[in-house]
């Protein structure tokens, strides 16, 4: 499962039950999103015991990325079983300032921004 | 017709350095047009990153620099964002984004026209924003969303600029024109720095 484009590129690596993320996501809306949010949907839907959420090269992301990695971690919650760990960079400052919020949807969530 | 909603300071002391960027109305659909947001926003960030010491980390590895540079890429790409959404195309009025720089703060200033229908829905909102506690709102939109597989507007880049990075908003809607009904609406958001 992958969704490439000039700006971004989301991948999925079943091997590793990672979803990748790198570039810039700074779409118009829940609409032009929802390629991206039915990617996701199909990785909570695996329900892995374990899922890795790596942002460390997802430079931006504006508040409807916000929305779609939010409503992610809220899937991956329902499922109830999956240990979910977001990866982000402390060389791209929104990530320190707002994944923390990704914790309070779900408070057994690991942030490792490194 | 004059409302001021929020932290809003109408008559803001001249700063030293400011820019300002004009959108003028396009018939290039808006679709088109959406990259010209990030960017001006990073324009915006870029630019300012020169009136700011550079590159030096702090103890806990963080460069504020950087910081600053981000939360003015986020924050001008939210306004610009929503600028452009809302902006009444029927009013051929251009939008405009300001950034003035002061001492202690940031002060951006985002002005486009909006629809008269919608005015009403945009209030209500800014009454929710400004008197509920908003790391509790931030929580229950996202919630909401979540479950809403049709919610198209996401409500959170006000309150994102509010949680994440502290910031004041405030905004201002005008009447400047009679038959037809034009109405404009200034964002005013200070940022500490």
């Amino acid at each position: 499962m992958e969704i490439k484009s000039e700006d971004y590129n989301i991948w999925y690596d079943p091997l590793t039950t990672t979803v990748n993320c790198e570039g810039s996501l700074r779409l118009s809306g829940m609409e032009e999103y929802a390629p991206i949010v039915e990617l996701l949907n199909a990785v909570a839907e695996k329900e892995q015991s374990q899922i890795t959420l790596n942002l460390k090269g997802l430079a931006f992301l504006n508040s409807s990325g916000i929305n779609v990695i939010s409503k992610f971690v809220i899937e991956v919650r329902k499922k109830g079983n999956t240990q979910m760990l977001v990866q982000g960079s402390k060389s791209i400052p929104w990530q320190g300032k707002s994944l923390k919020n990704l914790q309070k949807l779900m408070p057994s969530l690991k942030l490792e921004i490194e | 017709m004059m409302q001021i909603f929020g932290d809003f300071i109408d008559n803001l002391p001249p700063s030293h350095e400011y820019l300002m960027i004009g959108f003028s109305p396009s018939s290039v659909p808006l679709k088109q047009r959406w990259r010209n947001n990030g960017l001006s926003a990073d324009f915006l960030a870029d630019y300012l990153t020169t009136f700011f010491p550079g590159g030096n980390e702090s103890r806990d590895g963080y460069d504020a620099k950087a910081e600053v540079k981000s939360a003015v890429s986020f924050i001008a790409n939210e306004l610009l964002e929503n600028a452009m959404k809302f902006n009444d195309e029927a009013s051929h009025k251009p939008v405009s984004i300001s950034l003035h720089l002061n001492s202690e703060r940031l002060v951006f200033l985002v002005t486009n026209s909006i629809n008269p229908q919608s005015v009403g829905k945009f209030q209500t909102f800014i009454e929710e924003l400004t008197t509920s506690d908003p790391n509790e709102l931030y929580i229950r939109h996202l919630e909401k969303n979540a479950e809403d597989e049709n919610v198209n507007q996401s409500g959170l880049g006000f309150l994102t600029m509010i949680v994440d990075y502290q910031a004041k908003l405030g905004w201002k809607f005008e009447s400047i024109h009679q038959e037809p009904e034009i109405i404009a609406v200034t964002t005013m958001v200070q940022l500490t720095v």
